[in-house]
């Protein structure tokens, strides 16, 4: 018989395999069954209010007031996109210029300079963010952009909101697409170079182009990021249940509803139906927009093979 | 020695990746208007020295050059020599195919564009004449606008001769131009380098010794990154004088 | 045939080239700049409020009113909260990563079909791992406690670390799977001795990624957790945070107290610091050990 000195005998050894695989597997299956889950429990919460009230009047309906029994998330809605779109716009190009050059230009020594640097932004948590925005950005807008604009705002705003979202969401776009460059094999490039391209000919015309889809990915994965941002918007935005009409305005968004009101939750009827339903829109676009960003990478990946 | 007219002459060419030496100390006159063939077994430097003469080394991490290209004359490697310039006269095929993400049209007129030309009649006849030259127009002359990624292999190689031949080059590098190619596209490529050797210095980096007997017009055989002999393809065949280029040639080593 | 124009064009070319370097320098001043006011900001503003009470003491009556008192009860809230988080998110990160490593062939479905998971629940937001986490202790009939809290944080944690322990474990060569195959060992044997210790650093930054995203987060606490000027004793009172720790006393109208919310920020900003240095120090060291 084999006896092997390390482990025990053969067979206690075999057997302790196909226990652990058969206990991994198990395990294996929980992601997914998280996800649902998730989906299940917020919806059968979000269910008593979805009985008395349609779809319909609960999302488009701009009339915020629970002690009536009105529930219309519009205005919420409108806010985080809003906050999202500003904070895309201020972030997109700023990230993508920065992954291009770190991609493509930057010595050894700029790029892993950077790698700490933009870890360390992705670590900062969110209260972090809100206090630097109250205590920078919102007088940043009050006292300085928006007289500029000659406009009057308490600083309390969708800009403060979207400029600290901007920052927050820099490291996602960057770390996606200097992923997306460097899954383009160097040939390519060579290509162009040997054809007497110089490099800003061969980042744009070639580079870009084949990296297109994925940096597109990066942006949605930043969007959706944007999107459930919760305790910075809400130090900053002002929170005011009305749809927004300018950047100067103060506003609220889906996350920044559930985070404000959960302690009246339980006290007013249907209170907690309703945010419970705004968790649930809010996890299907953000699910939307991640799948649709990681179905893009994948092929992306798959074709860099 | 040499009884032609050099197009490229290289001095004293060493290159390093890292600390590590691939090229030792290169000296060897590239002829006008011929097919070149640089030979030798795998890993012994014959693409470094390709690329070295259009200075496709440059955009590589840890590469370093020391020693002189003079093509026409003019050494490529003084700091003062304008690189983009220096590609122009040059075109190069890849091993593997890489055609730009672009349909065909933009392929073959990338090229021209960046080199400042806009006019689009012009455009179209540079594409529709290089692609002619290459020997892909028949085949692709309804469907420029789609991309060039569905082409075949051999298709795509080809449109990469056209797109290196329409910015007008003087000097076509091949690095193993057929090796990813079926026979049937492999001797259409062969064929079209001969036809161009009338108008363009062709140099072609390869591993194929029938390929070699086929289109060579002179040779140059590296061994571990250093010169070992040169000269007119046929007197090499017929009698190399080196012990290590007859065991190239006979197959010993490889 | 010549029909391209002269060299005139060439230092166009460069001037375009040079211009789009000066915005992209430009960008990366920003980014740069950017962490640099945000660390710069939060420590100029809390250190002049930052006293040794605020980290050995917890809240005296009238604390939120500028009376004495410190967070401690959040420093120590925060801690068992995290720790407990990570650990049971380990729990769980560690088989799920091996097992799709190791146990499943090249480009397996369940292996892809756990790698989307993990990526799908990686985005989700904090605030609903908080509404889910409250439902899920509203289930189990708990109230808002520590371990409330650390089963949410855990959920939130849990892709985070799967996914960063992913990046490391897929990256271990099959060539030192089959040496160690084909001594006679088997998978598991493996992936305990061999890919383990492979892949200690970049595991053991899995970990402190996750733990430094567990203690910095306030959503997924805000319902689950509650809130105390307690140290919590047992696992079924509620824990104070410090994200909610420095929330709250912003929210309070005395200015005594809002410094101390910048002070607090300090604290947890320099925490976070403190985890991402140790983090990368662990991996120097740890690299030793490493086959390349």
């Amino acid at each position: 018989m084999q006896v092997n000195k390390l482990g025990g005998p053969i067979g206690v050894r075999k057997f302790k395999d196909l226990a652990a695989r058969r206990m991994m597997l198990v395990l294996t299956f929980i992601p997914g069954f998280i996800v649902l889950l998730m989906l299940f429990g917020l919806f059968g919460k979000a269910r008593p209010i979805l009985a008395v009230k349609p779809i319909a009047s609960l999302l488009f309906s701009s009339v915020w007031s629970p002690l009536k029994g009105q529930f219309g998330l519009w205005p919420f809605i409108m806010g985080t996109l809003w906050v999202t779109f500003v904070a895309l716009i201020l972030a997109a190009p700023v990230s993508l210029f920065t992954a291009v050059y770190l991609s493509e230009y930057a010595p050894r020594w700029i790029r892993e300079f950077m790698k700490p640097i933009i870890d360390l932004l992705a670590g900062i948590p969110s209260v972090v963010y809100g206090v630097w925005g109250l205590l920078l950005i919102v007088p940043l807008v009050s006292k300085v952009l928006a007289p500029l604009f000659g406009v009057y705002s308490s600083g309390y705003s969708i800009l403060a909101a979207g400029i600290v979202l901007a920052i927050m969401i820099f490291p996602t776009i960057i770390h996606v697409s200097i992923e997306v460059f460097a899954s383009i094999p160097y040939q390519v490039r060579e290509a162009s170079y040997s054809l007497g391209a110089t490099k800003y000919e061969t980042v744009r015309h070639v580079v870009l182009r084949k990296g297109a889809q994925g940096i597109l990915a990066s942006v949605v994965l930043g969007l959706s990021r944007a999107f459930g941002e919760t305790m910075a918007v809400l130090m900053v935005v002002g929170n005011i249940p009305k749809a927004p009409k300018s950047v100067f305005d103060g506003a609220a968004t889906l996350p920044t509803l559930i985070a404000n009101n959960y302690g009246e939750m339980m006290t007013i009827p249907q209170y907690d139906s309703a945010l419970m339903l705004s968790a649930l829109v809010l996890l299907l676009v953000v699910l939307f927009f991640n799948v649709l960003a990681r179905f893009i990478l994948t092929r992306v990946e798959r074709r860099a093979e | 020695m040499n009884d032609f007219k050099p197009h490229i002459s290289i001095r004293n060419l060493s290159v390093y990746y890292g600390t590590h030496q691939v090229l030792k100390d290169i000296s060897v006159d590239i002829p006008d208007k011929k097919i070149t063939a640089i030979i030798g077994p795998s890993g012994c430097g014959k693409t470094t020295l390709l690329k070295s003469m259009n200075r496709l080394l440059d955009p590589v991490e840890g590469a370093r050059v020391s020693g002189n290209v003079f093509v026409d004359g003019e050494d490529i490697y003084n700091p003062a020599a304008e690189v983009i310039s220096i590609r122009k006269k040059m075109g190069l095929l890849s091993q593997k195919p890489q055609v730009l993400p672009m349909s065909i049209y933009d392929n073959v007129a990338y090229g021209p564009r960046i080199h400042g030309l806009r006019d689009k009649k012009k455009l179209a006849g540079i594409v529709m004449h290089h692609l002619k030259e290459a020997g892909l127009w028949d085949e692709v002359k309804d469907r420029l606008s789609s991309p060039a990624s569905g082409l075949s292999v051999g298709q795509q190689q080809r449109l990469c001769l056209a797109r290196g031949l329409a910015v007008e080059p003087e000097i076509i590098l091949g690095d193993e131009p057929t090796s990813a190619l079926d026979p049937q596209s492999s001797q259409n490529v062969e064929r079209r380098l001969i036809e161009l050797k009338s108008d363009y210095t062709v140099i072609v980096v390869t591993h194929i010794l029938r390929q070699t007997k086929r289109i060579a017009d002179y040779i140059v055989f590296l061994y571990l990154g250093e010169l070992i002999e040169h000269g007119p393809a046929a007197e090499i065949f017929a009698n190399p004088k080196n012990p290590r280029t007859r065991a190239y040639l006979t197959g010993e080593i490889s | 045939m010549r029909l391209l124009p002269p060299r005139g064009t060439v230092a166009r070319r460069k001037m375009k080239e040079r211009f789009f370097m000066g915005l992209m320098r430009a960008s990366m001043a920003v980014v740069v700049i950017s962490l640099l006011l945000i660390l710069g900001v939060i420590i100029w503003k809390g250190l002049p409020a930052m006293k040794l009470s605020m980290i050995t003491q917890t809240p005296k009556g009238g604390y939120y009113l500028g009376k004495e008192g410190g967070i401690l009860n959040a420093i120590m809230g925060s801690l068992y909260l995290a720790s407990g988080a990570t650990l049971l998110a380990v729990i769980f990160s560690l088989p799920v990563v091996l097992y799709i490593n190791l146990y499943t062939k090249k480009n397996s479905k369940i292996a892809t079909f756990v790698r989307f998971s993990l990526d799908v629940l990686w985005g989700i937001p904090s605030i609903v791992f908080g509404a889910f986490g409250f439902l899920v202790m509203v289930f189990l009939g708990l109230r808002a406690s520590l371990l409330a809290g650390t089963i949410t944080v855990a959920l939130l944690e849990f892709p985070i670390m799967s996914r960063a322990m992913d990046e490391v474990v897929r990256l271990v060569p099959q060539d030192l799977l089959d040496a160690s195959y084909s001594l006679g060992a088997t998978r598991l044997e493996t992936a305990l001795k061999v890919v383990v210790r492979q892949c200690l650093p970049g595991i053991l930054t899995a970990v402190l990624i996750a733990f430094g995203r567990g203690i910095g987060d306030a959503a997924s606490v805000l319902f689950t957790a509650g809130f105390t000027d307690r140290i919590p004793t047992s696992l079924f009172q509620p824990a104070a945070t410090l994200p909610l720790a420095i929330f709250f006393q912003l929210g309070t109208p005395y200015p005594e107290v809002q410094q101390r919310a910048y002070a607090s920020a300090a604290v947890l900003t320099v925490l976070i610091l403190a985890i991402s240095l140790v983090s990368r120090a662990l991996v120097k060291r740890l690299a030793r050990h490493r086959i390349k």
